[in-house]
């Protein structure tokens, strides 16, 4: 790992040689390892089927490891029983790309469902949440710019508006560690920037550490400082995103005109049209 | 136009062994209903049939005109009929909830042990028909509106507990996850991540089932199961088809109404 990326604290979330082979004999992840500081926000990029979305998810266990440690803090994750799997998973706020929000649940109520790890079931189900959780609902949605749409139905509001529901929803868990999946995928350019201006922002508000599948190389170049990059389920490039450059693009997606998009170069020449066999 | 010799030069649907095949089964299929006709005519007899006309004549003369002064009594068979209908229903939806869960792939506790036995438990519901189920309760607690309730409650199992659990196995897998990432326990996985999905079709599905057992219950007096058929079992006893008549016009006009009422309801609910 490189040196700057430690800053002499022990790490929040540690990866050893994590593994996932599925039943079919598809081998997802191989021998993952890296740390994870307090404040810090990892942009994972690789190409599709790469094992960014099985790295993440084996990480609070919604796919199950086949090897290797998952330690947030002091707990390794991989060994726990059904119930204290849960309450860890408290600590983890999780972002997801299509927001999964419960779409006939009001916002408000998917915001609270991030309390559901702390709260007893009545409660939840009677939605009698205490004062305290209301208050901090009400001003998360208020961060999140949300604050009036409150009693609306999820499914009642546009793709970005639900993505800081979800956002809102992960951080009403009071979580340790962000987990975010892909949060840009379904999102024009423009609600793409401010999503991830959004989450960048809140993260170092609360020092809360982040990891980013993301698609779109340069979006995460822009807002994250340190890229992972993952093919076929083996990092392959670990180090600041300004590193990130044609060699190392072609050594996690393959060969490619990594420069014939880039907005610095000149455009090409247009090509002459394809001839069509008449 | 010069065609590069790796480009096949026609392109079929079926290959020529495909389609052969194709035309014998629907030849097997023809065959088998000419058959099929041949065997359904040998017992029929030909002057019966072709007396029908006249006899559908002569009956429909005795069922003109209704005897609209025997509607008043039929007032509380109606009512009971529709208490039979509904009382079933709420019975019936209240036991296949349970089922359903227990029956989906994605919920059931056990896919080797419970799944099969709820499977079992809609198959056998859904086989019989509430006509035998009222038979079967009748000789067993007697007649009257109770069989008739317990005989459309249990109809009812099968019928909610396989829609709901086909409701339930197709849920939004991400919102499941989504609630389950936050630390969520199993009932509360349940009470946020899937019955907000499936309320829809929940009460969709018991609307529809209502509207169904209105139907069903009319006949069940036919067993001495209470309702309107006790009383259409007693016309027909005596041949008093015009009071048959206006039997069969409340019982229309009975559907025609819970089919409106549901029609409306699932609009409102969906």
């Amino acid at each position: 790992m490189p040196a700057c990326f430690q800053f002499g604290k022990t790490a929040m979330l540690r990866l050893t040689n994590l593994s996932k082979t599925y039943r079919t004999g598809d081998k997802a992840l191989n021998d993952v390892s890296f740390e994870v500081h307090k404040g810090q926000i990892i942009g994972l990029i690789g190409p599709s089927g790469a094992g960014k979305s099985t790295l993440i998810r084996c990480i609070n266990r919604l796919v199950e490891p086949t090897g290797g440690e998952v330690r947030l803090g002091e707990v390794n994750l991989v060994t726990l029983g059904k119930s204290d799997l849960r309450r860890q998973r408290r600590r983890i706020g999780m972002i997801f790309q299509e927001y999964a929000l419960v779409e006939r649940l009001s916002v408000m109520e998917n915001v609270l469902s991030g309390r559901l790890g702390y709260v007893p079931f009545w409660r939840s189900w009677l939605r009698r949440f205490e004062g305290h959780d209301i208050q901090r609902a009400y001003e998360l949605l208020d961060r999140v710019g949300l604050l009036q749409h409150a009693d609306k139905r999820a499914d009642a509001l546009s793709g970005g508006q639900r993505q800081r529901v979800g956002i809102a929803r992960a951080l009403m868990q009071d979580p340790d560690l962000l987990l975010v999946d892909e949060p840009t995928a379904s999102l024009d350019p423009k609600t793409s920037r401010q999503i991830m201006r959004l989450l960048t922002e809140i993260c170092s508000e609360r020092g809360l550490p982040a990891i980013v599948n993301i698609h779109d190389v340069p979006l995460a170049q822009h807002f994250m400082q340190r890229i992972i990059g993952l093919r076929a389920g083996t990092v392959v490039f670990d180090g600041v995103a300004e590193a990130l450059d044609e060699t190392v693009l072609t050594e996690i997606y393959g060969a490619e005109d990594w420069n014939a998009l880039r907005p610095e170069t000149p455009a090409e020449p247009a090509r002459a049209p394809v001839e069509v066999p008449a | 136009m010069s065609t590069p010799a790796h480009i096949p030069p026609v392109w079929m649907r079926r290959t020529s062994r495909q389609s052969l095949l194709l035309w014998l089964g629907w030849l097997a299929l023809v065959a088998l209903f000419v058959w099929c006709w041949q065997v359904m005519t040998q017992s029929t007899i030909w002057a019966f049939v072709l007396d029908a006309p006249d006899q559908a004549a002569d009956i429909g003369s005795r069922m003109l005109p209704p005897e609209w002064g025997y509607l008043p009594e039929l007032m509380l068979p109606l009512w009971d009929t529709l208490n039979i209908a509904t009382l079933g229903t709420v019975g019936g939806v209240i036991m296949a909830v349970p089922v359903a869960f227990l029956a989906a792939r994605n919920t059931t506790p056990s896919a080797t042990f419970l799944r099969p036995v709820a499977l079992f438990i809609i198959v056998a519901s859904r086989s019989i028909n509430s006509l035998i189920w009222a038979l079967l309760l009748v000789a067993i607690i007697g007649p009257g509106l109770l069989a008739g309730i317990i005989a459309i409650a249990l109809r009812s199992i099968g019928f909610v507990g396989k829609l709901l659990y086909e409701a339930i196995e197709e849920t939004d897998a991400r919102q499941i996850e989504a609630i389950t990432a936050t630390g969520a326990g199993p009932a509360q996985v349940l009470t946020y991540g899937i019955v907000p999905q499936i309320m829809p079709s929940f009460w969709g599905i018991s609307v529809f089932r209502w509207d169904i057992n209105i139907r069903e219950s009319t006949i069940l007096g036919l067993v001495g199961a209470g309702g309107l058929g006790l009383k259409m079992n007693a016309s027909l006893a005596v041949l008093a088809w015009d009071q048959i008549t206006v039997i069969l016009l409340l019982i229309l006009g009975t559907v025609v109404l819970s089919e409106a009422l549901s029609a409306k309801l699932r609009k409102a609910i969906i």
